[in-house]
């Protein structure tokens, strides 16, 4: 809401010398938070000149300037002419003009002193009309004050702001929903007093004093809402003014127009300019129908299926039944109550006698219709907030006064008014209520004197207060609301600052404390932690070798995505690190290593619907466990890219490309780090490399996720480098396995006992196969078993591999010996002979 | 090399004839003085201490002396290899002591060629600075709650006396889930989180909750479709905006400088009755400059919203609003980077470049 401060002082009594910062800096203070000053933006002294004497001096450099001597009266202090350099051209000697003086700024900060240019000191300007941040006077230079304002009565060393409405300022203030009565004038003009204390008029009493009583002549209006919503009438007044006999050529007067230009809205004729002054002086939209095509009643009812309506934005609009319609007789539409009117009825050049229409529409009403249409109207912005309902004759005397007086118009005798608004109900307030919540000391005299200030009236005579909210405040409705009033009216600033004493909490969860765990641990590997948008696209799916139909019926689907092409929520972390791998490497960053932990969808079975329910009641226990149940998985994962080197070359020698050995190896290193045991196979899953995917487990056997290397087509499609490797784990999974404490075991001291295997199996069996059979076959003395070697080659037949293990044996009790060790060893061989086919290298 | 020759031609030296054993002591002497390294050193002391060294020859002869002379003999004897013992020590010592100082000069590095062999990672300083605040919680005996980013409208709006029709459901730019009657959103705060630990945990209740929240908003300097919040909700007996004040003065201190304040406002949010807005002094200019950037000469810098949980939330959740009451606040934690960091474009909080988090290090 833009309010000029010249408006404002109309209705409250705004300090002379108060200015624009000034007025937002008291509005802050109730509430309506500053979005910005405009204008006045040019201080100090700016005064009419007379040129005396102008001599034209041709320079070096091919200008020619004029030095010029101006009189500015007493305005420089010493009453003698003001020697000025000026580079325009168009004025002469005598003529009047604008000076600025040393001391001055004009818009942008620029500050104006004596200053020495072309051979002489220059003590001030002749201003252009853009120096001064005002519109383009088309006069290609200064500006020449007989041409600008031709009837204005001036001498030289007049102050010239006032002169060009450069002192008019406009104070843009953010309203929040609850606060529709600030939509208007009227409205922060009351806010405003309650800031300060000015003395504030209401002008809708004088206007709602003078306006006539509906009577037998007025236009037939009737209130027919055969379908209310949440049993609120669509339409509980409706107030019919006519004014004949518009005079067609009168224009809007320039302080009209000027007002409505600096509050945001655009001049457009007479009519229309008189609605929507009203609207923005008392709050309540009005709307102008031309008499002439109005054949009937207007009959206020609730669209019928199929019906159509063209607006005033040339949209021919289907109807929905919600829609509140003003109709011609029953039959025709009008208008969307409270939302836009219809073209056929709309006040045009020629329309002379209009009906001024200042009704009350249901917030609801209004607010599903201006949604439903995509018709965020001023009108509407109003009624959904809630409008003073007792505005409405005192906004249709304004708009006739202005019609009469400004159009030349005849107001008809008729006068109807309609309906009956609910008046608003009692709240009962515990006068200690506002000192138990804001936490300062306020008497029941200060309680019961902000309730009356704002315009409530209190009864004080029971234990409660009995609180009856002012017509235009429809946003208060609680005792909670009224302590807002106290707190705000008193100032928030009185608020004291005292810590709260909690019974004592339990620190992070186990949940958190692991999530920070895995993240140190990767960062303290060199990888870097990055985040990233959710959003991906069935493409995406297929790019990573999934399966679009699963995938989709993993996720679920915005409807309405930043981008038509990433509609989904994605169903694995790596589906969006890719982008961040590929950003950093298009930047130049050749050697990445990244991760990031983030919640991914994993819906299983058919989506459900969340139950939504009114406001303030608790629901039903089972109906939040539909609730509950109704929103999808959405477990943890992290994701890990590597790609380029992760050992880099230098003068300490060679550097070592990522490969699926480092993918590995990390996701080893986060159960590690939890003390968990994770086991590994290999597998085949997308997005990795069939042959090179490593599949990490529980020893319950509780999948935990997939690393290796990238999927050669994978890497191709999303325009990756090759031989990208990555790894995805569910850290829900480790989080729960990790709840339990580790039993200390004791540490053996007595001397370690080694003894090397080399095993030749088949390619086809894996390392973790062999190694968890030796484990078992060894017994509980092996402390550590390490494969430090893998052979194929010359030395082994064809299709085998030689596998070389260093198996430690220690005891808790007594130093082993060597026989006792060999004999666990031939044992742990016999093991993985019999279970894996592997033969001892001799 | 003095004496080398004497090994292969042992000299005999009378015990005693001290103008013999003086010459012995002197040559002795000489010869450790005159070793320059420890290999000569050893040479030299096989010579002049060993077996067969003079003096050493000139000792064994000691036992064929008439007693009368064996006493003076043996203590002139005794002495002279005293000396000889303790110069061969000293030489030994310092001739050891200039070879470890020369292996250290020789063994010296440029230490200023640093490797860059594998880089340190670093946590996203978001993460980091969601992680701080969250401790300064749990200092505070809070503790720390979360819930799902898709999630059922009834916690993200419902619950939190967002009515269907009001105008503020509408005004958070929210992502809506299909199909349309599917009562799912993106959560457009982290304060539904609020009414999930309410239910879940019942009162009192101090709870915060750090996480990640989704707007409609493209991506550019100011804003980001995904940003981070930091939520608080404390419900307990006789809490009133002052407590919601001293909580916030605490994290504004502890978060941006001792005398780092806040300022409440009056506002309107769906879910607290009073409402307000709060600001940070300023902590560039804590409210000096007329002309400072980071306010526009105002003071103070907007951080967040609060205010007294409203009954309506309250009663949603099961909780007893006429015993009950409570505050709630929430702030981006993505700003609150920005304010201690002066980072200015939120683009670079979500690329991800390796080159924006690699400028902090592991504590914000």
């Amino acid at each position: 809401m833009r309010v000029p401060v010249e408006w404002l002082r109309e209705y409250v009594a705004v300090p002379k010398d108060a200015r624009g910062v000034d007025v937002a800096a008291s509005l802050v203070q109730v509430g309506l938070e500053e979005e910005g000053v405009h204008g006045g933006q040019v201080t100090g002294p700016l005064v009419v000149g007379k040129v005396l004497t102008l001599d034209p001096e041709p320079q070096k450099n091919g200008k020619t300037i004029n030095w010029c001597s101006v009189d500015v009266g007493a305005a420089n202090g010493t009453g003698e002419p003001q020697g000025i350099v000026c580079g325009a051209h168009n004025f002469q000697v005598d003529e009047l003009v604008v000076v600025v003086l040393p001391g001055a700024e004009l818009p942008g900060g620029f500050a104006i002193s004596a200053r020495k240019t072309y051979g002489h000191v220059s003590a001030g300007m002749i201003c252009a009309a853009d120096e001064l941040g005002l519109p383009d006077d088309g006069s290609g230079g200064i500006i020449r004050l007989a041409d600008l304002l031709p009837s204005a009565d001036v001498k030289p060393g007049d102050d010239a702001i006032p002169l060009l409405g450069l002192d008019r300022e406009t104070v843009e203030i953010n309203v929040t929903p609850d606060r529709g009565y600030c939509f208007s004038l009227r409205g922060v003009a009351r806010e405003y007093a309650h800031a300060t204390g000015a003395e504030f008029t209401d002008p809708a009493l004088d206007l709602a004093a003078r306006a006539p009583a509906s009577n037998e002549a007025g236009y037939e209006v009737r209130l027919e809402d055969d379908a209310p919503l949440r049993g609120n009438q669509g339409c509980d007044r409706y107030v019919a003014r006519i004014v004949r006999g518009i005079d067609l050529t009168a224009a809007t007067p320039a302080w009209l127009a000027t007002r409505l230009t600096e509050a945001g809205m655009r001049p457009i004729s007479l009519a229309v300019d008189v609605t929507n002054y009203v609207m923005l002086a008392l709050g309540q939209p009005l709307h102008a129908f031309d008499v002439q095509t109005l054949q009937g009643p207007i009959v206020v009812r609730r669209a019928r299926q199929g019906e159509k309506l063209k607006t005033l934005d040339d949209v021919e609009r289907a109807l929905y039944p919600e829609d509140l319609l003003i109709t011609d007789g029953g039959d025709k539409a009008l208008a969307i109550a409270g939302v836009m009117g219809g073209e056929d009825s709309e006040v045009t050049a020629s329309t002379t006698d209009v009906l001024i229409e200042s009704a009350h529409f249901d917030a609801t009403t209004v607010a599903r219709s201006s949604r439903r249409h995509k018709l965020p109207s001023e009108a509407a912005r109003r009624f959904e907030r809630g409008v003073d309902p007792q505005a409405a004759p005192a906004a249709a005397q304004l708009a006739v006064d202005l019609l009469v007086q400004l159009g030349g118009g005849n107001v008809d005798q008729g006068v109807t008014d309609v309906g009956a608004p609910p008046t608003p109900e009692a709240i009962e307030l515990d006068p200690t209520l506002p000192s138990r919540l804001v936490g300062v000391d306020y008497s029941t005299d200060d309680v019961v004197g902000v309730l009356r200030e704002i315009g409530c009236e209190v009864d004080t005579s029971g234990d409660a207060l009995s609180v009856v909210p002012p017509s235009w405040r429809p946003d208060l409705h609680t005792a909670p609301d009224l302590v807002e009033e106290v707190a705000r009216i008193k100032g928030y600033d009185r608020i004291p600052s005292i810590l709260p004493t909690p019974p004592g909490g339990r620190g992070l969860t186990h949940g958190q404390r692991v999530r920070r765990v895995v993240a140190d641990a990767l960062a303290a590997q060199g990888l870097s932690e990055v985040w990233t948008a959710p959003f991906v696209s069935d493409e995406r799916h297929v790019a990573l070798g999934y399966d679009a139909e699963q995938a989709r019926a993993r996720t679920v689907r915005i409807a309405n995505p930043l981008s038509e092409q990433q509609p989904l929520m994605r169903i694995s972390v790596l589906s969006t690190l890719v982008d961040t791998l590929r950003r950093n490497i298009s930047r130049g960053v050749k050697d990445v290593a990244i991760f990031e932990l983030g919640l991914v969808l994993a819906r299983e079975g058919e989506q459900q619907h969340a139950l939504t329910s009114p406001v303030g009641v608790h629901p039903a226990p089972e109906v939040l466990d539909a609730i509950r149940a109704a929103v999808p998985p959405q477990p943890r994962h992290l994701a890990i890219l590597l790609s380029g080197e992760t050992e880099h070359a230098g003068w300490w020698g060679a550097g070592r490309p990522a490969d699926w050995s480092d993918a590995v190896a990390l996701v080893r290193s986060v159960g590690t780090a939890l003390a968990l045991e994770v086991s590994v196979r290999a597998d085949d899953a997308m997005p990795f490399h069939p042959g090179r995917c490593a599949c990490f487990a529980l020893p319950d056997g509780t999948l935990v996720g997939h690393a290796g290397e990238l999927h050669p087509k994978v890497c191709q499609a999303l325009g990756l480098p090759a031989r990208v490797v990555g790894a995805e784990i569910d850290v829900d999974v480790l989080i729960h396995a990790s709840d339990q404490a580790v039993v200390s075991r004791p540490i053996a001291t007595y001397p370690l006992v080694q003894s090397d295997v080399a095993l030749v199996v088949d390619q086809s069996v894996t390392a973790a196969e062999v190694e968890a059979v030796l484990r078992s076959g060894a017994g509980d003395l092996l402390e550590q078993i390490v494969l430090f070697d893998t052979y194929q080659g010359d030395q082994v037949e064809d299709g085998k591999k030689s596998l070389a293990y260093r198996l430690s044996f220690r005891a808790l009790d007594r130093t082993l010996t060597t026989q006792e060790v060999n004999t666990l060893r031939d044992r742990a061989v016999a093991a993985a002979g019999s279970a894996t086919g592997a033969v001892q290298r001799t | 090399m003095s004496g080398l020759n004497m090994q292969d031609d042992p000299v005999e030296v009378s015990a005693l004839d001290p103008a013999a054993i003086d010459q012995a002591v002197q040559n002795a002497l000489a010869a450790f003085a005159g070793a320059g390294s420890l290999d000569e050193l050893k040479a030299a002391r096989t010579a002049h201490q060993g077996d067969k060294s003079p003096l050493a020859l000139a000792n064994r002869g000691i036992g064929a002396l008439p007693p009368t002379a064996k006493a003076e003999a043996g203590k002139r004897v005794g002495k002279a290899r005293g000396q000889v013992g303790a110069a061969v020590k000293e030489r030994q010592a310092q001739l050891e002591a200039d070879r470890d100082r020369r292996i250290l000069v020789e063994e010296s590095v440029d230490v200023t060629m640093i490797p860059a062999r594998r880089p340190l990672g670093r946590r996203h300083p978001v993460e980091l600075m969601g992680q701080r605040m969250a401790d300064l919680m749990v200092g505070m005996g809070w503790e720390i709650a979360e819930g799902p980013e898709v999630e059922a409208e009834w916690f993200n709006f419902d619950a939190l006396n967002f009515d269907i029709d009001h105008p503020a459901r509408q005004m958070q730019d929210t992502f809506y889930v299909e199909p349309a009657d599917s009562g799912l959103v993106l959560r457009t705060q982290t304060s539904p989180v609020q009414a999930r630990a309410m239910l879940e945990r019942g009162v009192p209740l101090y709870i915060a909750c750090v996480g990640r929240v989704y707007r409609t908003d493209e991506l550019d300097a100011t804003h980001m479709p995904a940003f981070h919040q930091l939520e608080g909700l404390a419900v307990d007996e006789g809490l009133t905006m002052a407590h919601l004040k001293g909580t916030l003065d605490r994290l504004a201190s502890e978060l941006f400088g001792d005398d780092i304040t806040t300022r409440l406002r009056p506002s309107f949010f769906p879910f607290t009755e009073p409402s307000a807005e709060m600001d940070l002094r300023c902590f560039v200019c804590r409210g000096s400059n007329p002309q400072c950037r980071s306010c526009s000469g105002t003071g103070w810098i907007e951080w967040g919203g609060c205010g007294m949980v409203n009954r309506n939330v309250l009663s949603a959740c099961g909780v007893d609003p006429d015993r009950y009451s409570g505050f709630a606040f929430g702030m981006g934690i993505d700003r609150a980077l920005q304010f201690r960091t002066g980072q200015s474009d939120m683009r670079e909080l979500i690329e991800g470049d390796v080159r924006f988090g690699a400028q902090f290090g592991m504590e914000i």
